[in-house]
């Protein structure tokens, strides 16, 4: 048990609701970035395998229980969820990113709609479906984007940035809840 | 005035108003216009140069004359369109450009003027003197001209801006949008409806057409609730698509609250950017008026426009009301009015075979030659044959035919194409990639052809996406051909507007062309027709077609000016949604910053971060004295300072040291493991990109740091030179610089720091790097210096950087040091002559800061070559040296360098000054500039002048290097 206090970028702040959507923080405990080395991806296929992952294709999640294997760039994969398996030195660069980044998560149907605000993809389900990621700006700064469920979706950010993130998703939340609620 | 029984607006909720201080009464879902013409209030505005009194000339956001400014709680807005604007409890709106009132305006003695106030005159009367033109003639003009005020204040109202995507986006929702957006929902394709009223229904309404044997309100009711209902519709209500871009991008501007009383967080407009497959543009017709003499007064508008007052919005806007037409629009007007009661006193058809009308008095083959009435219409003079008519009237609607809506066809280069039979421009098919023309768009001007081509376009782009259109049976409605016979102008005494907006008559047009200004651009910058914020959107064509006259051209020989984005005026506001104050950029905090601002740090950015500029303690007078402690803090006892911005990249595989070698120009393949090299990077062109530290962790992994401004700059090229020149070697590179607390810990006592607080203690070698345990946690120790003086980085998982923080800071004031600050930082550096980008600031070569013989021979590195380029080495480069003065005189960073005796001026500049402090340590102030052939110049005294700053002293040139030169304290 270490002897320093740790802290989340955000600790502290409780969610925040706003009609029917929810921004809350998401512990990062463990992401570890895998950046697969020139013809190396049978090989890192049989160190995923006994952990029931498999190096998702671009813009896609592999999953098993708590751990995901999300896509992040060319070669490039972030698990997350559980400490890295041992991976032989010429297979893959093994660089530890747990406090690199911040997780934010937008909870209600139309998460989308807030996200869209600053997000310039499209977000909605038909087209970001459950299983997808992708890596795009979030108005000024950069974040990893994906969906694991329906009606959900999480965010990664730097973890400098944390409080900006927060404020932009909090005020496109604010603006869609009073736009329901203005004069048609 | 109110016409009992008609329009749309919802009677059971009266509003009221003030325009110009005065209380209206109104009704939810009018507009300004429609709600002043309900109070007989005829008179809106001012004209732009003449300040010729006027009314509203259209009912739609064409509208050049009625415009208004709006105060808010937050914002006045000039120059919005009173037949945009709806009304709401408590709107208040203002007329502008006329002072004192809207009534008597004394800038009303330049309509005397006029004769001289032609096309051109400004540039014939105001050439001489010249330097008049600035101070005098200029600000002048300026503030005779112009339309609305600004408050001078911050516009704090709330914006917002937002993306969209859909399979087939319909602009417009007339009988063509909407049989096309429901087509296309019908058949499950992503829709996204986009109306720039606050209704849909386009003509449909304001016609008050019948489609498929019902009234047509009641058609739109039932297509709009059947879209509303399904999932794969969007519809956008108040949204102007306003420009086209690649890649089937439509920019958009929503009117969200603007509509309504301000309420908190709901923003005033929104700018959209609409992502579409394909689109239709169903965005209807403009109508035209006729350039007859003194065409301009408040009473005259757009027939059609008096049939969307009265269908959509129950107004009349005369007590008897006279229609002026070269085509059969105006007797559908006629009917309208007589049938919801409203007199009309004749038809004045320009057409010599015009048929006559039941109930009406027709003047066929007759023109209007005049009108009276200074504030509002009250009388016009109709010559039919040799015989000149007097009508009484207040209101006179004109029609000059219709122009298709093509101006988002010619987005991007395409060119509208001439059609005589319409007498008007049609967009050219395929115009925009994508984007197909429906109904009057395309100029159909009859509702079933409308709704046909709705439906056939929608089609169209389904089957291109490769969906199988649905098939629905397009309702019955009125298929009446369009009979026109072009009339552009009439000719008489008096003046004749073409563009309202900026008061441009035909004589204008006509005195263009005199002067040889026949392009049809020249005509247009000569007269600014089609250059108000209408941008000359009912005078365009016009314009056209009387240069066409005026220079024996046919309107397809003298082309059109090009039409650009935005379609209506956009806000800059919503444009920068989001990006006003601290919105302007992200904001990136470190683990310290509370326990710094704790301590009373003012803090300040550095790049997006925000550190410490200086920790302040009781007695401290100014900032010099926090900054000169913290200086000797260092300098005798120990001081810590977070360093977590410092940009941190893991670089590993086979490759790695291969890599690092061609990216820096010194070498890295040979640093040992558990080592750390200063390293110096250039740009391709030899200039110096970035410096900083590596430490080699591993036989094939590397930790660089780079400078904090420069962290994502140097992330940036390492990707592009991977990417671009080495994809297949075995390197792979990611930033860390988020996921590590970094500390500086310095001076005489650092060591005894660091060791009380590892776990188990370390020594380390000058540039030695190390795992270490701290507090239970995994950690990197560095024995590096940026101050001179013994120092160390301790480096720990961010989570735990403020808790390491404030133990560090404790235990070094235990010991007699404490934090210190970006500015003791600065100078602490400046002392031991390190550079930063104060220094390395784009356009010094490593030649020119002494450093290139850092340039490895052994090997190639990028920028290598460049650096050798005649110019970029030798003694007419300014090198870096350093300045000293003796006693209190500061310098100031920006100053020039000059030789004595020689004369101040540009040319004999000999270098400037980058960085400068007063050193606590030496008690003088120092410098370091960049002086020509300064290396060789050591001990040479300059002029050093800032006369922006009213500086001018002498200075000695030395060695940058003034505290430690050997380093022994470093490495001690």
């Amino acid at each position: 048990m270490p002897e320093l206090i740790a802290k989340s970028p955000l600790a502290g702040r409780p969610p925040v609701t706003r009609g029917a959507l929810t921004l809350s923080e998401t512990p990062m405990d463990a992401v570890t970035s895998l950046a697969l080395f020139p013809g190396q991806s049978k090989a890192m296929a049989r160190v995923l395998k006994p952990m029931g992952l498999s190096f998702p294709a671009p813009n896609r999640v592999s999953q098993s229980g708590d751990a995901r294997l999300v896509w992040t760039g060319r070669d490039q994969a972030f698990l997350i969820g559980v400490g890295a398996p041992a991976i032989p030195a010429e297979v893959a660069a093994v660089t530890d990113q747990s406090d690199c980044w911040a997780g934010l998560s937008v909870e209600g149907p139309a998460a989308h709609d807030a996200l869209m605000r600053w997000v310039p993809i499209d977000l909605r389900p038909k087209s970001f479906a459950v299983g997808s990621a992708i890596r795009a700006p979030l108005y000024h700064m950069q974040a990893i984007i994906l969906r694991m469920t329906a009606d959900r979706i999480d965010l990664m950010v730097f973890r400098s940035m944390a409080r900006t993130a927060w404020h932009e998703i909090d005020v496109a939340m604010t603006t869609i809840e009073a736009r329901a609620a203005r004069q048609k | 005035m109110r016409v009992d029984g008609k329009g749309l607006i919802d009677r059971t909720k009266p509003v009221r108003f003030t325009f110009d201080g005065r209380a209206y009464g109104g009704y939810r879902g009018d507009t300004l216009a429609s709600a002043l013409l309900a109070n007989d209030v005829t008179l809106m505005a001012r004209s732009f140069k003449y300040h010729r009194p006027r009314g509203v000339l259209t009912a739609g956001s064409e509208e050049p004359n009625a415009l208004v400014e709006i105060i808010g709680a937050t914002n006045q807005t000039p120059n919005v369109r009173a037949t945009v604007q709806e009304v709401f409890e408590g709107l208040a709106a203002r007329s502008q450009n006329r002072w004192p009132s809207l009534k008597y305006d004394g800038m009303a003695i330049n309509d005397l003027l006029s004769p001289f106030f032609s096309a051109g005159f400004y540039y014939k009367t105001f050439m001489w003197p010249r330097a008049f033109w600035e101070k005098l003639y200029e600000p002048l003009i300026r503030r005779a001209a112009g339309l609305g005020s600004l408050s001078g204040r911050h516009d704090e109202g709330l914006y917002e801006k937002a993306y969209a995507f859909c399979d087939l986006l319909v602009i417009g929702s007339g009988p063509a949008g909407l049989m096309a957006a429901l087509t296309a929902a019908r058949s499950g394709a992503d829709v996204i409806l986009a109306e720039e009223e606050a209704r849909l229904g386009g003509r449909v309404l304001a016609d008050d057409i019948m489609v498929g044997g019902k009234p047509g309100a009641d058609w739109v009711a039932e297509v709009q609730a059947e879209l509303a209902g399904l999932p794969n519709v969007r519809i956008m209500r108040r949204t102007t698509v306003v420009g086209v871009y690649d890649h089937g991008t439509y920019g958009a501007l929503e009117r969200v609250g603007l509509h309504q009383p301000a309420r908190a967080n709901l923003p005033r407009e929104c700018f959209w950017r609409i992502v579409a497959k394909r689109a239709i543009l169903a965005s209807g017709a403009l109508e035209r008026g006729i350039a007859f003499p003194m065409n301009d007064r408040p009473g005259i508008m757009m027939a059609g426009a008096l049939r969307t007052y009265l269908n959509i919005y129950g107004v009349a806007p005369g007590k008897r009301i006279t229609l002026f037409a070269n085509n059969d629009g105006a007797r559908v007007t006629a009917r309208a009015l007589i049938a919801a009661g409203v007199p009309v006193a004749a038809i004045v058809d320009s057409r010599p075979d015009a048929p006559m009308e039941d109930g009406t008095l027709v003047h066929a083959g007759a023109r209007v030659i005049d009108t009276k009435g200074r504030l509002a219409l009250r009388q016009i003079t109709v010559l039919k044959g040799a015989e000149q008519i007097e009508i009484e009237t207040d209101a006179l609607g004109v029609s000059g035919g219709w122009n298709p809506t093509l101006h988002l066809t010619c987005h991007m280069n395409g060119r509208p194409r001439w059609s005589d039979d319409l007498a008007a421009f049609v967009p050219q098919d395929g115009a925009v990639p994508g984007m197909i023309a429906a109904g009057a768009a395309n100029g159909t001007f009859s509702t079933h052809g409308c709704l046909a081509a709705g439906h056939a376009s929608a089609a169209m782009a389904l089957s291109d996406m490769d969906m199988r259109p649905a098939v629905i049976a397009v309702p019955m409605a009125e298929d009446a051909p369009y009979r026109l016979s072009a009339l552009w102008t009439v000719e008489g005494k008096g003046r004749a507007w073409l563009d309202l907006g900026n008061d441009v008559t035909t004589k204008d047009v006509g005195l263009s062309a005199q002067e040889n200004f026949s392009s049809v651009e020249h005509m247009k910058r000569y007269t600014t027709q089609g250059m108000a914020p209408d941008q000359g959107k009912s005078s365009n064509v016009a314009a056209l077609a009387v240069l066409a006259n005026a220079t024996g051209r046919s309107i397809p020989e003298t082309g059109t000016t090009t039409y650009r984005p935005p379609y209506v005026p956009v806000s800059i506001a919503a444009l920068g949604a989001g990006g006003r104050a601290m919105g302007f950029a992200p904001q990136r905090f470190l683990t310290s910053d509370q326990a710094s601002r704790d301590r009373g740090a003012p803090m300040i950015e550095a790049g997006l971060w925000y550190r410490p500029s200086y920790f302040p303690k009781p007695g401290d007078a100014t900032w010099r004295d926090s900054c000169d402690r913290e200086v000797m803090m260092v300098r005798q006892t120990v001081g810590v300072a977070d360093v977590s911005t410092l940009g941190k990249i893991d670089i590993q595989g086979a490759d790695a040291a291969r890599f690092l070698d061609f990216v820096y120009c010194n070498t890295f393949s040979t640093l040992p493991v558990g080592k750390v090299r200063y390293g110096l990077m250039l740009r391709e062109d030899g200039f110096v990109l970035d410096d900083g530290t590596t430490a080699r962790l591993g036989d094939t992994r590397y930790l660089m740091t780079t400078t904090t401004a420069a962290a994502g700059l140097v992330m940036r090229h390492l990707d592009f030179v991977h990417q671009a020149f080495c994809a297949d070697w075995n390197v792979r590179i990611i930033s860390v610089t988020e996921g590590w607390a970094q500390f500086a810990v310095a001076g005489p006592q650092a060591r005894m720091l660091v060791n009380s607080f590892l776990e188990a203690p370390v020594y380390l070698p000058f540039m030695g790097v190390a795992p270490v345990r701290v507090g239970g946690v995994d950690g990197r120790l560095f024995r590096i210096s940026f101050s001179g003086e013994e120092g160390y980085e301790i480096a720990v998982p961010t989570r735990y950087g403020e808790a390491l923080f404030r133990d560090l800071v404790a235990r070094a004031e235990t010991m007699g040091g404490g934090p210190y600050g970006m500015e003791a930082l600065n100078v602490l550096r400046i002392e031991k002559g390190f550079i930063t980008h104060a220094e390395i600031h784009g356009r010094v070569t490593a030649f020119d800061i002494g450093m290139d013989k850092m340039i490895s021979a052994k090997k190639d590195c990028i920028g290598k070559a460049s650096a050798m380029r005649p110019g970029l080495v030798g003694p007419e480069r300014e090198q870096l040296v350093g300045l000293k003065v003796g006693g209190e005189t500061a310098m100031v960073a920006g100053a020039h360098l000059f030789a004595q005796g020689d004369a101040i001026k540009r040319e004999t500049s000999q270098g400037c000054v980058t960085s400068v402090c007063w050193s606590p340590t030496l008690q003088m102030w120092l410098g370091m500039a960049f002086l020509k052939n300064g290396r060789a110049r050591h001990g040479n005294k300059l002029r050093l002048v800032d006369h922006m700053r009213d500086v001018d002293l002498v200075v000695e040139v030395c060695d940058p290097v003034f505290h430690d030169p050997s380093g022994e304290k470093l490495r001690a």
